[in-house]
């Protein structure tokens, strides 16, 4: 059976998909829906859902429906560059462990104790807070505090098919360090790091909304945390300006986690049996 | 009376399986105190046929049609509750990995007294005295001290003992035993066999005894049935199985099992050696503080001559693979000499080691571990040579001929190696060691994952190619049969150090070393073909 037919097995991830790709959709054509941008005032401030604004407009007469396609732009940029560099520095390292093994892997793993335990949204805010509120802060600092996860992963896998005969066997060839590492092992643990990056998107955007909460996002950029925030004292007379953000994260990162879900059981077969 | 009669079973696999029935049409009786071997290989639904006797089939793998008929049950119908009554008190079963059978965290006591405890209705200290008589009559060295120990402080051998007695706790009337001693060594084989004979006797239990193993089958069969891709193609008694089969599938089967004696061939000439093995030594250092440092190689030393093959065969544990990964520079060794023509290959950087690389090439044990799943057979076998300065469109073109040299179409290096069956990939494996145009082979059980008609294969293919491009192998077994039928000298190993070494004539007609007498003793078999010559 092929990938996608066993991905398609799984009907709550293939609706974590079709959601997901709302959402993609929503963000490449932010500039044609909202050529306004998000930070307009088009209307009068507080208006309910509903008329010409069908989620309302927020305390400065800003479109709320603006703020949610601009916002996702914010969410899937920020998560998925912070997702790759956090992908790129763990398996750099992971696999320099995993691979070398001896006092190498004692010390890699040494530090991404340290970073583990930290608790690592504190981390990410002084990060941000040192390096100044822009996009490519945050980007950085989820990035530093996701990584240790992934070089633990790749550690291991290393360590597993290290000693695998495919492995000797090309050694036995007379095959250098980068041939082993790069063509054969990393290729072959493809599956489950697709599988976990996946689930880190998903973090990535909840700290990015976290982050932008308390107003350590970038400025000039419209996101759901900063809208939930800029919402926070009105929540009680003009509910949707927190909800709707407060919605369309929800709705992300379960979507982004039905498709990791689905995504392991595909590459998995066998765990859906037991 | 017979305790279980299968009547036309079939058995359905899942859409999509690479066929319709796993088993079919399979008729079956299992006589009090007879040992009946159901024999196949890999892929012949023996196995299913145990699990659906036990009900214990995969997931969407049900019995499509038949009864399993057990005194006044039907066991094809027979819910889950009524199963498990009859597992483990009235139907014993024993499998292949003793390890796996036990729990890691439970004393092997405490698991044959949950037996107990779970059937019958007998006190604490009943129970204790029915464990250690019971490990008594398996044979365990003091039973007391063996019920308190967990299941990694045994040997192989000792844990299926444990998992044996577990199984005859209640005296069951059937006896379910699949692949029991396949992955014990020769001699530990040869003790648990008996020792399975021995209580069957005295019991009166009747077993099913599945094995891919023809050796076995003669060592403690009464009755034989032969299946073939889920086809019953023959039954009988031992002796006419045996000495004359009458389907073509089983007497293939048996002329591919390869005889005990070395066939009758030239002596081997004086040509100059090869590879030269020097007072090789190698430890292991201890895992744990109560664990033991292991002598894997201990002052080994041999040499190869030119165009010769020399088997090393010994038990696991013995130091024949780590033997085999120093000659190819896979692993480094503590002290001694590896000599390749006359040049020292030992304490060589990877850089400098390279060239000797080109020249040992190694065929492994595993046809599922040894290729990158990723990878297509093209890009396998082109590896070697890119990796020594071949452009890419020379070396496939290369690989392609391999493919042709070993047996296999040229198509087929655009596959993946999941696309391949065992032997195949093995030829793979093969095509691999050779891109590099090698002097030496050197094969680590090269064939013991295999089936034996694809064994015998496999054996041939080498035997052609090393004959024709003149390579000298090392080859590297557990089984003394193979070992005499392809080798010029054989090398006996043990606990790391080369206790014999002798051509195959010699070491077949006057083993010098005990341990090598005990290991023919020991091989399956051996017995049943003395008595038909």
């Amino acid at each position: 059976m092929s990938l996608l037919s066993r991905f398609a097995r799984n009907r709550l991830a293939v609706v974590g998909a079709l959601a997901l790709l709302l959402v993609l959709v929503m963000a490449l054509a932010a500039p044609l829906l909202y050529p306004a941008g998000a930070f307009a005032l088009v209307g009068p401030p507080t208006q309910p859902p509903g008329g010409t604004f069908p989620l309302g407009t927020d305390t400065l007469g800003r479109d709320v429906a603006a703020g949610i396609v601009w916002g996702a732009r914010t969410s899937l940029i920020v998560s998925v560059a912070a997702t790759l560099g956090a992908v790129v520095l763990g398996v750099l390292t992971g696999a320099f462990a995993g691979y070398y093994r001896g006092i190498t892997d004692t010390a890699i793993m040494r530090v991404t104790e340290f970073f583990q335990t930290i608790p690592s949204f504190i981390l990410a805010i002084l990060l941000v807070a040192v390096l100044s509120p822009a996009v490519t802060s945050e980007i950085l600092a989820i990035a530093v505090v996701s990584w240790p996860g992934i070089a633990r992963l790749v550690r291991g896998e290393f360590a597993s098919l290290g000693g695998r005969e495919f492995v000797l066997a090309t050694a036995g060839l007379g095959a250098g360090d980068a041939r082993i590492v790069f063509r054969h092992i990393l290729p072959n643990c493809a599956s489950p790091l697709v599988a976990v990056g996946s689930l880190l998107v998903a973090s990535a955007i909840l700290f990015e909304s976290g982050l932008s909460f308390l107003g350590l996002g970038d400025p000039n950029l419209m996101s759901w945390g900063l809208m939930i925030s800029a919402g926070r004292e009105v929540l009680r007379s003009a509910w949707w300006i927190c909800t709707f953000p407060g919605i369309a994260i929800l709705a992300t990162v379960l979507s982004i986690n039905l498709v990791g879900d689905g995504l392991n059981e595909a590459f998995n077969p066998g765990l859906r049996d037991r | 009376m017979s305790v279980l009669s299968i009547q036309g079973l079939s058995i359905a696999l899942p859409q999509g399986a690479d066929r319709p029935f796993a088993v079919q049409e399979l008729d079956l009786d299992l006589q009090p105190g007879e040992v009946t071997c159901l024999v196949g290989e890999s892929g012949s639904g023996k196995s299913m046929v145990a699990r659906a006797i036990l009900g214990l089939l995969p997931p969407r793998v049900r019995i499509g049609a038949g009864s399993l008929r057990f005194g006044d049950k039907d066991l094809a119908t027979l819910d889950q509750t009524g199963m498990r009554a009859l597992r483990g008190a009235a139907i014993g079963m024993v499998f292949q990995e003793p390890m796996t059978a036990l729990n890691p965290l439970h004393r092997v006591g405490r698991q044959v007294d949950e037996v107990l405890r779970l059937h019958t209705k007998l006190g604490r200290r009943d129970r204790r005295v029915r464990v250690l008589e019971l490990f008594a009559q398996t044979h365990l060295p003091d039973p007391a001290q063996i019920a308190r120990a967990y299941p990694h402080q045994l040997s192989g051998g000792q844990r299926q003992r444990v998992v044996i007695a577990m199984a005859l706790a209640l005296r069951p009337q059937l006896l379910i035993a699949d692949e029991p001693t396949t992955a014990l060594d020769v001699t530990t084989q040869a003790q648990i066999l008996h020792l399975l004979r021995e209580l069957q006797r005295q019991q009166g239990t009747a077993v099913l005894f599945i094995t891919h193993d023809f050796g076995v089958v003669a060592d403690i069969a009464d009755r034989v049935a032969v299946l073939q891709r889920g086809v019953l193609v023959e039954q009988g008694t031992r002796e006419a199985v045996l000495r004359h089969p009458q389907h073509c599938y089983t007497q293939a089967l048996l002329a591919a099992v390869p005889v005990l004696a070395p066939p009758a061939r030239a002596a081997p000439s004086q040509t100059p050696q090869v590879l030269e093995v020097q007072h090789l030594q190698k430890t292991y250092r201890r895992r744990s503080l109560r664990g033991h440092a292991t002598h894997a190689l201990d002052d080994v030393s041999l040499m190869l001559r030119r165009g010769e093959t020399l088997g090393i065969v010994g038990e696991s544990g013995s130091g024949k693979s780590t033997l085999a990964r120093a000659v190819t520079g896979l692993v480094r060794a503590d002290s001694g000499e590896v000599i390749l023509d006359g040049d020292a290959m030992t304490g060589l950087g990877r850089r400098q080691l390279r060239p000797f690389r080109k020249r040992i090439q190694m065929i492994f044990q595993d046809p599922y571990a040894s290729l990158d799943p990723r990878q297509r057979a093209g890009d396998i076998i082109a590896e070697g040579p890119i990796i020594h300065g071949m452009d890419r469109a020379g070396a496939q073109a290369r690989a392609r001929e391999l493919l042709g040299l070993v047996g296999l179409d040229a198509a087929a290096a655009a596959r993946y190696p999941h696309e391949f069956s065992g032997g195949q990939r093995q030829r793979i494996g093969i095509a691999r060691a050779l891109a590099l145009e090698p002097d030496i082979l050197v094969a680590d059980e090269a064939v013991s994952a295999l089936d034996v008609s694809v064994q015998a294969q496999v054996l041939e293919l080498l035997a052609g190619i090393k004959a024709r491009l003149g390579l000298s192998m090392i080859f590297v077994t557990h089984d003394l049969r193979v070992a005499l039928q392809i080798c010029d000298r054989v090398a006996v190993m043990r606990s790391g150090r080369v206790v014999e070494l002798a051509t195959a004539a010699e070491i077949y007609a006057s083993p010098q070393d005990p341990y090598t007498r005990a290991l023919f003793a020991a091989v399956p078999g051996a017995a049943w073909e003395r008595s038909a010559a």
